[in-house]
């Protein structure tokens, strides 16, 4: 990683600072944290529970906002956009795999996957083509017609990874994607996403509890008490 | 497209829940429905009457009657062209769940007077024959089974006895608001008989009925009349036949208001379940909308999910209770018929109907979305697992 000189910033993160609210009491979260997330990194976060990785994460997806300094994704700084701008931000340039999936039960896994591109100008052919293409990654073209209750966990978290890649994002924010899986199908995730990570170029930023899943990043990051360290891998 | 696809499979994603929600709807515009006809129904006798018509009454209260002797003179009041008198009779056939409205009457200028009851020139030249001679209306007919020729036997409520008629005619309405349930005799029969057993009671008319010569002269006519009267034994009450009809129904006005209180009380009562399901089923989604939200939909959008679910099922319910409301209503007024000889549901119903439905989806959408909007993604998203 000597040669990060040359490589392309996607997230740089100035001085952001952000708490809580617990009734009265404010509760420091970060506290003037920094840093930067290249093009192509596969960046794994780790923590205690409640060390606000989470939190963290979720100030880069842009779905929390900073209390002061700036997170600028792609050239854009997010703490600047308003909500609607923000929304049209989210859709456009960031990828979302929870731990529990978060598939909509109502929809089969087609049409699961093609929700993000009912917010594109693509036409009914392409949006086909493209979800076609993203559940043929994952592996799951032949369950497209399923519906969520009708996978298993490992299966829908597959599903879920077609629908965050589907609109080819600039950004994958994952949190414990593999938390609430076995260990055979938490493997394949992680597979997947390095996969994704190496064949396709995705940066993607994972929080996890789980060393194996670690592994498989280029980075590690630890938090801790607000104060982000780099773990040698 | 999408969003239409997406509603109504999340609207039946509790079949219990959202079919006992429209099940409530249903029965809701049913009740509204069949509450709105039956006051409509309560004042059809009142729009159906004629403005040419006035009616001449004892002041004090129906229940008192005017003399014989009045006929004459009102005949003469300025205006007036005919007059005919009827008693009513109050007589009751087997049981009093038979209920029907019976009067004693002057044949001839009673059926002038009234060219709505339409009777055929042999019935009539029969009924006007024979002194013990009855005349019913066509569904009243239907309802007993009543053929010209039979035998009929009331019993006497006010004026004591049994009483003997036979049917000499069927008349039917000459208008769909005509009231088609009622049953006349000739007053002489009633008279002749009362002169015999009650002398007392005899030569006494219950109302007065004028023919005007012209519409237009009935309020001063009717002061005339009453004025004739003034300071005598029995004083006059004339009004129109409308405003007559209006005093009936009046008596009952409290009943009216208060059935009508009751039909928008109904829409308001199944507003509360509507909207108590939606905060449910919002409640419960809270997490998915959080990520549509993440994945950039914008609030229109988690709002046209919520309203669109919420209209569904408020619109559904609508449908079905305004299908269901003709054949039921067309059965209540079968039950009904001796008291509401006019039971028809009115265009306006259906309109309201489908207001207040939409009304009650729209308000019912209201709290759940704004709480669905506002509520942050990351506190959304907290909520599942
Ligand atoms: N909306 C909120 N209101 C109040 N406190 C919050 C809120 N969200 C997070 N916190 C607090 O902020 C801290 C960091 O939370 P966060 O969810 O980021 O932790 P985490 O590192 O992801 O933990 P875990 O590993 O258990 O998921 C915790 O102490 C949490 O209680
Ligand atoms: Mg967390």
């Amino acid at each position: 990683m000597a040669d990060s000189g040359e490589r392309r910033i996607v997230v740089s993160i100035r001085n952001a600072a952000k708490s809580y609210l617990r009734g009265s009491q404010v509760v420091p979260v970060l506290e003037d944290l920094s840093f930067e997330i290249f093009h192509g990194e596969f960046l794994a976060l780790m923590g205690p529970s409640g060390s606000g990785k989470s939190t963290l994460l979720n100030l880069i997806a842009g779905i929390d906002s900073v209390d002061s300094g700036s997170i600028v994704v792609d050239g854009v700084d997010i703490a600047t956009l308003g909500e609607r701008e923000l929304a049209d931000w989210r859709a456009a340039h960031v990828g979302f795999i929870f731990q529990f999936y978060n598939l909509i039960p109502v929809l089969t896994a087609f049409e699961n996957v093609e929700l993000p591109l009912l917010l594109t100008p693509l036409g009914r052919r392409e949006r086909r083509e493209h979800v076609l293409a993203a559940l043929e990654v994952v592996g799951l073209a032949d369950r497209m017609e399923h519906y969520p209750s009708q996978l298993s966990g490992g299966q829908q978290q597959r599903v879920a990874i077609a629908r965050a890649v589907v609109s080819d994002p600039s950004i994958l924010v994952a949190d414990e994607p593999t938390g609430d899986l076995d260990r055979v199908s938490a493997e394949e995730i992680l597979h997947l996403m390095a996969q994704l990570n190496s064949a396709f170029g995705k940066t993607i930023i994972m929080v996890t509890h789980d060393p194996r899943a670690a592994e498989k990043a280029h980075t590690v990051r630890h938090l801790e008490k607000g104060v982000l360290s780099d773990v040698p891998s | 497209m999408f969003l239409l696809k997406l509603l109504t499979r999340n609207a039946l994603r509790h079949r219990l829940r959202t079919g006992l929600t429209i099940l409530g709807i249903t029965i809701a515009i049913l009740a509204f429905g069949l509450l709105r006809t039956v006051v409509s129904a309560w004042y059809a006798g009142v729009n159906a009457s004629s403005a040419a018509r006035l009616i001449s009454r004892n002041a004090i209260s129906l229940t008192f009657s005017l003399p014989l002797s009045y006929l004459e003179r009102i005949r003469q009041v300025e205006g007036v062209k005919s007059v005919s008198y009827a008693n009513w009779f109050g007589g009751i056939y087997i049981t009093e769940k038979n209920f029907f409205p019976n009067f004693a009457v002057e044949p001839k200028s009673y059926f002038e007077l009234y060219p709505e009851f339409v009777l055929s020139p042999e019935d009539k030249r029969a009924f006007l024959a024979d002194r013990k001679g009855c005349v019913v209306g066509r569904r009243l007919a239907e309802r007993f089974g009543w053929k010209v020729g039979d035998s009929i036997t009331l019993k006497g409520t006010i004026f004591p006895g049994t009483w003997e008629f036979v049917l000499r005619g069927i008349y039917r309405g000459a208008e769909k608001s005509t009231d088609e349930n009622q049953f006349f005799f000739q007053w002489d029969y009633l008279n002749e008989t009362l002169k015999k057993t009650a002398a007392r009671r005899a030569d006494q008319l219950g109302v007065i009925i004028l023919g005007l010569k012209n519409p237009q002269t009935a309020a001063e006519t009717s002061l005339a009349v009453d004025a004739r009267f003034k300071n005598s034994l029995a004083e006059t009450l004339t009004e129109t036949e409308k405003a007559f009809q209006l005093s009936f129904v009046s008596m009952t006005e409290a009943i009216v208001v208060a059935i009508r209180i009751v039909s928008y009380v109904v829409i308001v009562i199944i507003m509360a379940v509507v909207a108590n399901t939606m905060a449910m089923t919002a409640r419960e989604r809270i997490g998915e909308y959080a990520i549509f939200k993440a994945m950039g939909f914008r609030g229109y959008y988690i709002a046209g999910m919520v309203f669109g679910e919420s209209l569904f099922i408020s619109m559904t319910g609508c449908a079905v209770g305004i299908v269901l409301t003709f054949p039921v209503a067309a059965r209540f007024g079968k039950i009904m018929g001796a008291f509401f000889p006019v039971f028809q549901v009115e265009r306006s119903t259906l309109y309201l109907d489908v207001a207040f439905c939409l009304v009650v989806g729209l308000v019912a959408a209201v709290f759940p979305t704004w709480r669905a909007v506002r509520i942050g993604i990351a506190d959304g998203l907290r909520r599942i697992g």
